[in-house]
């Protein structure tokens, strides 16, 4: 029986690489995908542009502002003193954000009194819009904490905030291990959803059908290369996301690896599942992409699961994306042991296996 | 103008890969107007390439081709206004009613809405679709389908009409339909319709016949004047003391001739010029009239010298007394539709056994469910003495399969495709390389053990496949269309095989559509609508055609056919 | 010419509604994708579990927790010892732990730090919310608390924060216009190159070919019929978002139209020249989805900020419709008929429907190689 299965592996994988097209997708897209949305997929805001109104011509004004020029999540665009132009700049998207100091800003703090100013926020992107928001706050804590402290005024009560695994909070390191999951899921499935379509179309899968070998030695004969294959793929862009965006590894090695193994019985399930379902090949691409879009979407990869509406909460159940990404985050930022893992997994290991004994039912007992 | 088509040293290449295929190679001749061009040859010999390069769809590398005094090249909008082109598979919309897809030719062509009308009436009733207007062409029969192509292509009234491959996939009876549509044509209107067909039978149909084998221009004139030299150089043969299969194979032997194939209870025998054919005295040796594929076997022949001997090296299987294959009432359903109903036969040893019938007859239902490939819905099924059902796998490891497409894994080499399929039956170490070697020396794969089994030609293809299905040595052999599209050369060599393992007692199932072949075998049944209309051998079936002095495989089929659609 | 056009359009509806396959991806696919992801993408923080631990309980302490308890954006989960609530954090059960000290009292009159916040810092982005969140509602705790003791607070400079547009700060109200383009793009592009191959995979492109149709005639014929199409889809979308999601529309419904027509041009100008470069299904299958649904999730600042971004991702962009029309959309929906916005961004998806468009026009010939 194995002898068949390793015949039928070792085909999958010369039909696979022999294919000048199959080889570039192997490697080109997962390369320049992590490189480009590793950059691209973060919530930390750098280089904000922004205009200052400033009618206060004091020296604390000044202050305020060199702090807010020295931050490099900030860039100004523009001076402004022409109070109409706040809004055209706003509007016209120049600028996200405008600080307006009013006229009695330095006179009044020097009085020991306290004051205001004003920032206005483009709130089309409400989520950008609240990060400006809180990143303008913590350089005014800081002005302030440094003003109390020159001036020998009390000291403000302050909140000691501590943040574990992430402390500078850094929006790559989350979404980074996202990225990792989501290439994964993204190759394994583009592989395993054609393979078995791939077969019909060309009439190999009746000359496959028609040797001694079982259902099940076709199923592991073509699981076996997605995850062989999946494996490499998630390699490639872990150790890309290791050494080029140095996101911190504190989990082991071997538990990584079994996350990714177990998380691959479902892509790889599900794969075969759509190809045998699908007559062409171009079915089983539409399938693997109507499979994928929501899988990325409800997978808690941008967007956070608790936010979603019970309904959908419960629909994620059965998306294998959701465990993977906990996994995914939970070992590379937490050092996550593997027992505290055992809720995602096996979700992962059932969906894995009701898929590809669904696929291995339907080799044999599709109607045509 | 006095040419419907003119070209001169036409040259077209393909690069495929890292392949050059030379499709055309300097091609001249010039085509009368009104008259049946046929344009005939085996897969790949260019075909299609020159209807494309007619129809000014393709640029030719070198070489000028002129359509009704227009260059086809360079003013290709204005030669396809004037001219109907039917490709390949036609290009009728499935999900749009006959109707609709006529309009929708009309519009493209710009028919004038009043002619339209009386058009349409016209070109139906030629067709014999004038009651079908509303119902969807995906819904139509393969042969209603290519009627409607046919009807689509000549909305303009065009004054040549190129039709690729109009026969192909297309039942007998509806064949001659389209052949008498297309003969009308030329009567009628006097149209000029260059027509291709690997069919050799249908040159008798041409006014004219062009010869393509390989991309090159083998011979052109008429058809009378292309048979002529092979007068009284074809003979039946009949032996009363050896059977037809050593029979043939030892005149094959002989050097003066060029082919010998079994045909019903005889041999069929071509003889070089002047050839003296053996004498024994328990042959009855008559003289028959040529037929066009004798010529092009001859012709042939002289170009390719290469036709290796086939020795045959392989194990007998012992001959069991009892049937190796038995259906018994097989049924099968798909929704409300009885894809194959009331099939009962069985196969002995050694038989080579055919099933014969038009797209949608059921052949191939039949066929998949024989290979263990689709369960049946009712009827019992025993393959080599074992019920598919419960002992599949077991079962399988006695068949072997060859499919239509000649399904080989097309990114692999020759090599690879072999160590695949005789690991996939369980064959390992010594014993695989043994087979191994077997298959390449008796296919004779030396030379193209390395290449990528998707460059090789339709030949090569067709041996791999059946070197494939052959690695394990198996009790059957299912063969599905096998020599669909390969030369008649390649086809012969391909049954001398087919005979040797029925001869060592390998049961052989095969289907195909070209009727021509059933004579090669033992016995056949003829399907129609899922049901079997006639089973017997060559002869018995031949005999249905009562009315007919020599009636060819195609009159009975044609006959019984009618037969059964009469009240 | 007209002939020939109008009868290819016919024919191209007589296709599409007899074939549910166009419709479904035109009119089911807005509605399943924009009904999952409208209610299931969503940032805007509720319920999230957070850890109270009161070390030493006194008035003042249970005062400033009960601030958290009738929040909405927390469920509070009370522990005795800070070592259970860490415990907790461990096992991903809560998100934050607040922890009164044992000396709450005395550091709140001593100007130190009577409160701390331990955050799981993973996604970093709740972390952020989180602690933008605790240290807003601890200001006004102290506020109040200094009024009831007849005191002004000291803090010298407070920002009045002004946000424009969207001032509840409601992510569905730039989630939903931002799935619009994402559905747009995929609809625009999957649709055309789907028919396109159809039509060469069953052998009616050869035919279409030898009639006197010119390639103008064969790429209008395909644009028109799934311009209108997808129009219909966007009508349904726009439909959704004003009354199911209850998303503002500022600006005139009519540029909102005209806007969209420009990009699902290039949208499905992208559809036909995946359809004319890729010949393999395979390759055609990554391009479509490498270069539309993906880029339109991550590099349309749908999501992720441009701004924020490395250059040359920055550069990358410039290529990528959505980028414009999501630009476009939010500005129509959130803050009204903004110009300066809209045409240069409106001229952006003219020229890439152009190139496109130009792009496809050369590549497909009207012959067979």
């Amino acid at each position: 029986m194995w002898k068949r299965i390793y015949a039928l592996m070792i085909k999958e994988f010369l039909a696979l690489m022999k294919d000048k097209a199959g080889r570039l997708v192997l490697v080109g897209p997962p390369v320049i995908q992590i490189l480009v949305f590793g950059y691209a997929a973060t919530f930390d805001l750098k280089h904000v542009p922004y205009a200052v109104y400033s009618e206060d011509r004091g020296y604390l004004s000044r202050d305020l502002l060199a702090a807010f020029q020295g931050s490099s999540s900030f860039t100004l665009k523009a001076v402004l003193h022409d109070e109409r132009r706040v809004a055209e700049l706003v509007q016209s998207k120049k600028v996200l954000m405008v600080i307006r100091i009013g006229q009695n800003f330095s006179a009044d703090l020097a009085r020991g009194g306290t004051t205001a100013f004003q920032i206005i926020v483009d709130g089309r992107n409400s989520n950008t819009a609240m990060l400006v928001v809180n990143y303008a706050g913590t350089i005014v804590k800081a002005f302030n904490e440094n003003l109390a402290q020159s001036h020998g005024r009390a000291m403000p009560v302050r909140i000691d905030t501590r943040a574990w695994f992430n402390p500078n909070l850094e929006s790559r390191w989350f979404f980074i291990p996202g990225i990792v999951g989501l290439l994964t899921l993204l190759i394994t499935m583009l592989v395993t959803s054609l393979s078995v379509a791939r077969e019909r179309e060309q009439g190999t899968f009746d000359q496959l059908l028609v040797t001694p070998m079982s259902p099940l030695e076709i199923l592991i004969g073509k699981a076996l290369p997605g995850f062989l294959i999946g494996i490499f793929e998630a390699t490639v862009v872990v150790l890309a996301a290791v050494f080029w965006f140095k996101i911190p590894f504190l989990g082991s090695v071997l538990t990584l690896y079994l996350c990714i193994l177990i998380f691959l019985l479902p892509a790889v399930g599900m794969g075969l599942m759509i190809s045998s379902i699908a007559v062409t090949q171009q079915q089983g691409l539409l399938g693997a992409f109507f499979f994928m879009v929501p899988a990325i979407i409800l997978s808690g990869f941008a967007t956070p699961i608790r936010n979603m509406p019970e309904i959908v909460q419960d629909l994620t159940l059965i998306n294998p994306m959701r465990y993977f990404l906990v996994m995914l985050r939970g070992v590379f930022l937490e050092g996550t042991p593997l027992h505290l893992l055992l809720p995602e997994l096996w979700p992962l290991v059932a969906i894995g296996l009701v898929s590809l004994a669904i696929a291995g039912w339907l080799f044999r007992n599709r109607m045509y | 103008m006095n040419h419907a088509i003119l070209t001169s040293n036409l040259e077209k290449t393909f690069v495929a890969g890292e392949r050059r295929i030379e499709a055309l190679k300097d091609i001249s001749f010039e085509m009368k107007p009104g008259i049946i061009m046929g344009l005939i040859g085996p897969d790949a010999a260019g075909k299609s390439t020159l209807m494309r390069l007619a129809a000014g769809l393709l640029v030719p590398d070198s070489g000028t081709i002129s359509i009704l005094g227009m260059d086809a090249t360079r003013e290709s909008v204005k030669v396809q206004s004037t001219i109907g082109y039917m490709p390949q598979r036609f290009g009728l919309y499935e999900d749009l009613t006959v109707q609709e897809n006529l309009d929708l030719y009309s519009d493209l062509q710009g028919v004038p809405i009043e002619d339209r009308r009386a058009r349409h009436d016209e070109l139906l009733g030629m067709a014999g679709l004038s009651s079908f207007r509303k119902r969807l062409s995906g819904n139509l029969s393969g042969g209603m389908k290519q009627k409607l192509g046919l009807a689509c292509s000549l909305v303009s009234q065009p004054k040549l009409l190129l039709l690729d491959e109009p026969t192909v996939g297309v039942d007998p009876v509806s064949r001659r339909e389209l052949w008498a549509i297309v003969h009308r044509l030329v009567l009628d209107k006097g149209t000029s319709v260059l027509l291709s067909t690997a069919y050799l039978d249908e040159a008798e149909n041409c006014s004219e016949v062009i010869l393509l084998h390989e991309g090159k221009l083998l011979a052109k004139g008429t058809p009378e004047s292309l048979r002529a030299p092979m007068n009284g150089r074809v003979f039946s043969v009949k032996s009363a003391s050896v059977s037809k299969r050593s029979l043939q194979a030892a005149l094959s032997k002989e050097p003066d001739v060029i082919d010998a194939l079994i045909h019903g209870d005889h041999v069929r025998v071509v003889m070089e010029e002047n050839g003296v054919l053996p004498r024994n005295s328990d042959m009855t040796i008559s003289p028959l009239s040529p037929r066009f594929e004798d010529s092009f076997v001859t012709m042939l022949k002289d170009r390719r010298k290469t036709v290796q001997d086939i020795d045959g090296d392989i194990r007998e299987i012992p001959r069991s007394a009892s049937p190796v294959i038995e259906l018994d009432n097989l049924e099968r359903r798909f929704g409300n539709f009885y894809a194959v109903r009331n099939v009962s036969f069985t196969v002995s040893s050694g038989e080579v056994f055919a099933l014969l019938g038009a797209n949608g007859a059921g052949k191939s239902t039949t066929f998949r469910m024989l290979c263990g490939l689709l369960p049946p819905s009712a009827g019992k099924l025993r393959v080599a003495g074992l019920d598919l059902r419960h002992a599949a796998s077991k079962a399988r490891e006695k068949i072997g399969y060859m499919s239509q497409k000649f399904s080989l894994y097309a990114n692999l080499s020759v090599k690879e495709n072999l160590r695949f399929f005789s690991r996939a039956y369980g064959l390992s170490g010594k014993m695989e390389a043994e087979r191994l070697a077997w298959a390449i020396e008796e296919f004779s794969l030396v030379s193209v053990m390395n290449a990528v089994s998707g460059d090789l030609s339709l030949g090569y293809k067709q041996r791999l496949a059946l070197a494939c299905a052959l690695m394990h040595e198996p009790q059957i052999l299912f063969l599905d269309e096998p020599t669909s599209g390969v030369d008649p050369l390649a086809r012969r060599d391909f049954w001398r095989r087919i005979n040797l393992l029925s001869a060592r007692g390998v049961t052989v199932m095969v289907t195909t559509h070209f009727l021509e072949e059933a004579e090669y075998c033992d016995r056949l049944a003829i399907m129609a609508s899922g049901e079997i209309l006639k089973i017997g051998t060559p002869s018995e079936i031949k005999a249905a055609a009562k009315n007919l002095a020599e009636p060819t495989m195609e009159d009975a089929f044609v006959e019984l056919i009618r037969e059964r659609q009469a009240p | 010419m007209k002939m020939r056009l109008n009868g290819l359009i016919k024919k191209e509806f007589i296709q599409i509604i007899r074939d549910p396959s166009s419709i479904a991806i035109a009119f089911l696919m807005p509605l399943v994708l924009l009904f999952i992801f409208g209610y299931g993408v969503s940032l805007d923080s509720e319920h999230i579990p957070l850890g109270l631990v009161i070390e030493s309980p006194s008035a003042d302490a249970s005062n400033f927790a009960s601030s958290f308890h009738a929040s909405r954006y927390f469920e509070t989960h009370h522990f005795s010892t800070t070592r259970a609530a860490k415990q907790a954090m461990m096992e991903g059960q809560i998100s934050a732990i607040i922890v009164l000290k044992q000396d709450f009292s005395e550091e709140l009159r001593r100007s130190g730090a009577p409160v701390q916040l331990l955050l799981n810092g993973v996604d970093e982005n709740t972390a952020r919310i989180i602690s933008g969140y605790v240290d807003g509602a601890f200001q006004k705790w102290l506020e109040r608390d200094a009024d009831a003791r007849g005191m002004a607070l000291e803090t010298p400079v407070r920002i009045e924060q002004r946000i424009w547009y969207n001032s509840e700060l409601r992510s569905r109200n730039f989630l939903v216009p931002g799935l619009i383009a994402v559905i747009m793009t995929l609809i625009g592009a999957l649709l055309t190159a789907l028919v396109m191959a159809r039509e060469w995979e069953r052998g009616t492109m050869e035919a279409l070919l030898v009639t006197p149709l010119s390639m103008n005639e064969v790429i209008l014929g395909k644009l028109i019929p799934y311009f209108l199409l997808g129009m219909g889809g966007l009508a349904l979308s726009v439909a959704m978002a004003l009354w199911l999601f209850h998303v503002p529309l500022r600006g005139s419904l009519w540029l909102l139209f005209a806007t969209s027509a420009l990009f699902l041009i290039a949208a499905l100008g992208m559809g036909l020249l995946i359809s004319s470069v890729a010949k393999n299904q395979f390759v055609a299958g990554q391009i479509a989805i490498i270069g539309t649904f993906l880029p339109a999730f991550i590099l349309s600042g749908f999501i992720f900020d441009i701004n924020s971004m490395p250059g040359i991702v920055r550069l990358i962009t410039h290529l990528i419709a959505a980028r414009y029309y999501v630009s476009i959309l939010q500005t129509l929906f959130l803050a009204g008929n903004e110009w300066s916005v809209i045409l240069p961004n409106a001229g952006a998806l003219i020229l890439l429907a152009a190139i496109f468009l130009g792009l496809t026009w050369r590549k497909t010939k009207k012959r067979l190689e």
